[in-house]
C-alpha cells in the first residue's frame, strides 16, 4: 500500500489509475455533502417557514388578544372572543395522562422483550408491536368509542367515583357527571396508541447495551432484576427518554382519536372523567367553518401555541437528558 | 431499453384516443368548485349525471366546508362556492366581484334522543328545545317537556345535551332556530352560527359521531340532517312550528317551510327559513346555496355555469328526493331561472 501511495504522488499528470480513482472517490465525497447538506438544511428551511407562516397569519388574533390569549377560558367564535387555556389544558392533561399510563407499561415490556424473553418470542412479540404503531388514528378513534367509552360509563368511571372519588384532594379528579367520554377517556385511548412507540424503540436501544456490562454485574453477584434493573437500563436510559420524548410529540399532536372521545367542550374541569378538548382536536374541528377573519387567526395562534409547547417540552426533555448523563451510570 | 419502448408506444396510443375526442368537442371546460359538505351527496350525482350528457364539461367539486368554499372563492381559487349558510354583507365586502346566492336544495334538522322506558316520538315545544341547549332544562320530566308529551312517562333524570364538535351547516341551522324562538338564546349565546360556544353538552363529530354518541348515552339528545336520520332509520321528534303545531319533518314539511316563505325571500336569496309561518311547515329547515361570481370573464365557463344552473333547477330536481332532499318550491325556482341572466 505505501509502495502505492509514492507511485501516485510521482506519477504526472494524473489522467488515469489510481490516482484519478481516489480524486474521483473524493469528488463523490463532496457531492454526498452538499446533497446531505441540502436536504439537513431543508428541513430546518420547512420548519421555520412553518413558524413564520403561522407568526404571520396569526398576527390578527396576536394583536387583538395579546398575552390574554394563554389565560382567557372562554372560546366564543359568535362574538369573536378567543383563549386558548381550555385547549392548552386539555392537551397537557390527556398527554401527561398518556404517559403516566404508558410509560410503566411500555417500559416493563420492553424490559421483557429485551431481557427475559426468548429471542424469536421477542421477535415475534415487537414485530406484532410495530404493525400497531402504524395503524392509523381513527381506528384507535373507533377502538375508544365502542370499547373504552361504554366501559368507563358503566364500569371504570362509576368505580372510580365510588373509590378514589371519596378521598380528599385526589378525590376533586373523579367527580361525576360521568359521560364515559372526556380527559381520562382521551389519555387511555392516547395511552394504547404510544405505547407501541415506548415498547418498539426502548426495547431496540436495551438490546444493544454491550452484553459485557451484563456479565460484569453479574459476576459482582447482582441477580438478573438487579443487573437489569441497575445497569442495563441506566446504561439505555437517554434511547429510552427519547421513545417517551417521541411518545408524547404523538400524543400532543393527535387529533382524530383524541376528538372522537374526548367531549369536545371548551371548559376546564378539575374532574378528569369531565369533557375537555385540546388544541390539535380544535384546529381540526373548527378550521373548515371559520369564516371571520379573527376566529381564523385566533385557529392559527392556537397552532403556534401548540408548537410552543411542543417546543418546550422538547427543551425540557433535552435539559434533562443532559443533566442525566452529567451524573453518569449508576455502579451496580 | 424496452422499458423506454414500452412507454413511448403508451403515450402515442393515449394520444391517438384522446387527441380526436378532445378535437371534435371543441376543447374540455374544467370547471372547480369547493364548500358545503352537507349537499355533497346531491352535488356529486348532479355533477356526474350532468358529466355525462355533456362530456366536455367537468366539474370538480371539493367538500371542505362552507367556510373553506367561501374562503376559496374569495381568494379566487374555484370557479364557483358552495355554502350552507348565506354570506354576511361583511364578507360580501371583501369579494372583488359580486357574488350571487343561487338556492339549490333544502335541508332540516331533527332532534333525536335516547330514553330508557320512552319509545314514542316525543313533542318539542320551541321553549324546549331552547331551554334544554341553554342548559335552563335539566331534567326530561320538566314541566315544559312533559305538558307536550301528555300520557309519556318521562324519568326524572338529567339530560345529556349532545351537539356538533366540529362547525358545521348543521349546527347553523339548529342555532339559527333557537336564536328565533329564543330571546334568552340570542342574548346569551347569539345569532346562528357554525361554530358555536356552547352552554352545556359534549360534542360528536359529524351526523355520525352525534348519533352514536345519542345512542350510547341514556338520557342523551342530539340533533342530526333529515337525511341522515332517514336513511339510518333513526328515530326523531316532533318539532312545535310557528302556528303552535307539532310537526315531524318529511320533504314535504321541508319544502312547504320554503314555499310558505317563497314571498319574503329578497332578491339576493340570503334568507332564513326557520320557523316559517304555516301549519304543515316544519320549523328546522334552510336553503344550502351555491355561490356564483357575477362577473366570469372566460365566456366558455360563464355559459356553462349557466347551463348547469338552468339544468339543475329543472332536470336536475327531479334527483333530489331519491337522496332525501326537499326540492325547492316552484316560486324559488321561478325567481332563480330569472336571476340567472345576472351572471354576465
Amino acid at each position: 500500500m505505501s509502495a502505492a501511495a509514492t507511485t501516485i504522488a510521482h506519477e504526472v499528470p494524473p489522467q488515469a489509475g489510481p490516482r484519478a480513482f481516489l480524486h474521483r472517490l473524493r469528488r463523490g465525497d463532496e457531492i454526498a455533502h452538499l446533497i446531505t447538506l441540502t436536504f439537513a438544511a431543508a428541513i430546518l428551511l420547512i420548519t421555520s417557514l412553518l413558524v413564520y407562516e403561522l407568526w404571520i397569519n396569526s398576527h390578527l388574533s396576536r394583536t387583538h388578544f395579546g398575552w390574554a390569549f394563554f389565560w382567557t377560558k372562554v372560546w366564543d367564535p359568535n362574538f369573536d372572543n378567543f383563549g386558548a387555556a381550555p385547549f392548552i389544558y386539555g392537551t397537557l392533561v390527556t398527554s401527561v395522562l398518556a404517559l403516566l399510563l404508558a410509560v410503566p407499561l411500555g417500559l416493563a415490556s420492553a424490559i421483557f422483550l429485551s431481557e427475559l424473553a426468548p429471542r424469536n418470542v421477542s421477535d415475534t412479540i415487537s414485530f406484532l408491536i410495530d404493525l400497531l404503531a402504524s395503524v392509523p388514528s381513527v381506528i384507535y378513534g373507533l377502538l375508544g368509542i365502542f370499547i373504552v367509552v361504554p366501559l368507563m360509563r358503566t364500569t371504570f368511571g362509576p368505580l372510580l367515583i365510588h373509590t378514589v372519588g371519596n378521598l380528599p384532594y385526589v378525590g376533586a379528579l373523579f367527580r361525576g357527571p360521568n359521560y364515559g367520554v372526556g380527559f381520562l377517556t382521551a389519555g387511555i385511548v392516547l395511552a394504547i396508541m404510544v405505547v407501541p412507540f415506548i415498547i418498539s424503540v426502548s426495547r431496540e436501544v436495551l438490546l444493544t447495551v454491550p452484553r459485557e456490562q451484563r456479565e460484569a454485574a453479574m459476576a459482582l453477584g447482582a441477580t438478573r432484576w438487579e443487573s437489569t434493573w441497575q445497569v442495563v437500563v441506566p446504561w439505555a436510559r437517554t434511547g429510552i427518554m427519547g421513545s417517551v420524548f417521541l411518545a408524547l410529540a404523538r400524543a400532543l399532536g393527535e387529533t382524530m382519536a383524541v376528538t372522537m372521545v374526548i367531549g369536545n367542550a371548551a371548559v376546564i374541569n378539575t374532574s378528569l372523567l369531565a369533557p375537555g378538548d385540546t388544541i390539535a382536536s380544535t384546529i381540526a374541528n373548527q378550521f373548515t367553518e371559520a369564516t371571520g377573519d379573527l376566529y381564523l387567526s385566533a385557529l392559527i395562534e392556537l397552532g403556534l401555541v401548540l408548537f410552543l409547547i411542543t417546543f418546550i417540552l422538547n427543551g425540557l426533555a433535552r435539559i434533562l437528558i443532559v443533566a442525566t448523563e452529567r451524573g453518569g451510570g449508576r455502579p451496580a | 431499453m424496452k422499458k423506454a419502448l414500452l412507454v413511448v408506444w403508451l403515450m402515442m396510443v393515449s394520444m391517438a384516443f384522446t387527441a380526436p375526442r378532445a378535437a371534435a368537442q371543441g376543447g374540455t371546460i374544467n370547471l372547480n368548485a369547493a364548500g358545503a359538505t352537507f349537499p355533497y351527496p346531491i352535488y356529486s350525482k348532479w355533477f356526474d349525471v350532468y358529466h355525462t350528457a355533456h362530456p366536455n364539461l367537468q366539474i370538480n367539486y371539493q367538500s371542505i366546508g362552507s367556510g373553506g368554499g367561501i374562503r376559496q372563492l374569495q381568494a379566487g381559487t374555484v370557479d364557483f362556492g358552495a355554502s350552507d349558510v348565506p354570506v354576511t354583507d361583511e364578507q360580501l365586502a371583501q369579494f372583488k366581484v359580486k357574488v350571487l346566492h343561487f338556492p339549490t336544495v333544502l335541508g332540516a334538522v331533527v332532534p333525536t334522543y335516547n330514553i330508557a322506558g320512552v319509545s314514542g316520538e316525543l313533542n318539542f315545544t320551541q321553549k324546549a328545545l331552547a331551554g334544554i341547549y341553554l342548559g335552563t332544562i335539566t331534567k326530561w320530566n320538566d314541566s315544559e317537556i312533559a305538558k307536550a308529551n301528555p300520557g309519556v312517562n318521562l324519568p326524572n333524570t338529567d339530560i345529556v345535551v349532545i351537539h356538533r364538535s366540529e362547525g358545521s351547516g348543521t349546527s347553523f341551522i339548529w342555532t339559527d332556530f333557537l336564536a328565533k324562538v329564543s330571546d334568552d338564546w340570542k342574548n346569551k349565546v347569539g345569532k346562528a352560527a357554525a361554530s358555536v360556544n356552547w352552554p352545556v353538552g359534549l360534542g360528536g363529530k359529524g351526523n355520525e359521531g352525534v348519533t352514536g354518541l345519542v345512542k350510547q348515552t341514556p338520557n342523551a339528545i342530539g340533533y342530526i340532517e333529515l337525511i341522515y336520520a332517514v336513511q339510518n332509520n333513526i328515530p326523531y321528534g316532533k318539532v312545535q312550528n310557528a302556528a303552535g303545531k307539532f310537526v315531524k319533518a318529511d320533504l314535504a314539511g321541508v319544502t312547504a317551510a320554503a314555499a310558505a316563505d317563497a314571498k319574503n325571500i329578497p332578491d339576493d336569496f340570503r334568507v332564513s327559513i326557520t320557523n316559517a309561518a304555516g301549519p304543515t311547515v316544519y320549523p328546522i329547515a334552510s336553503f344550502t346555496w351555491l355561490l356564483i361570481p357575477a362577473q366570469i370573464q372566460d365566456a366558455a365557463k360563464r355559459d356553462a355555469i349557466k347551463d348547469f344552473l338552468k339544468w339543475m333547477l329543472t332536470d336536475g330536481q327531479n334527483y333530489n328526493e331519491g337522496l332525501s332532499y326537499a326540492q325547492l318550491p316552484k316560486a324559488v325556482v321561478a325567481r332563480e331561472t330569472k336571476a340567472i341572466s345576472l351572471i354576465q
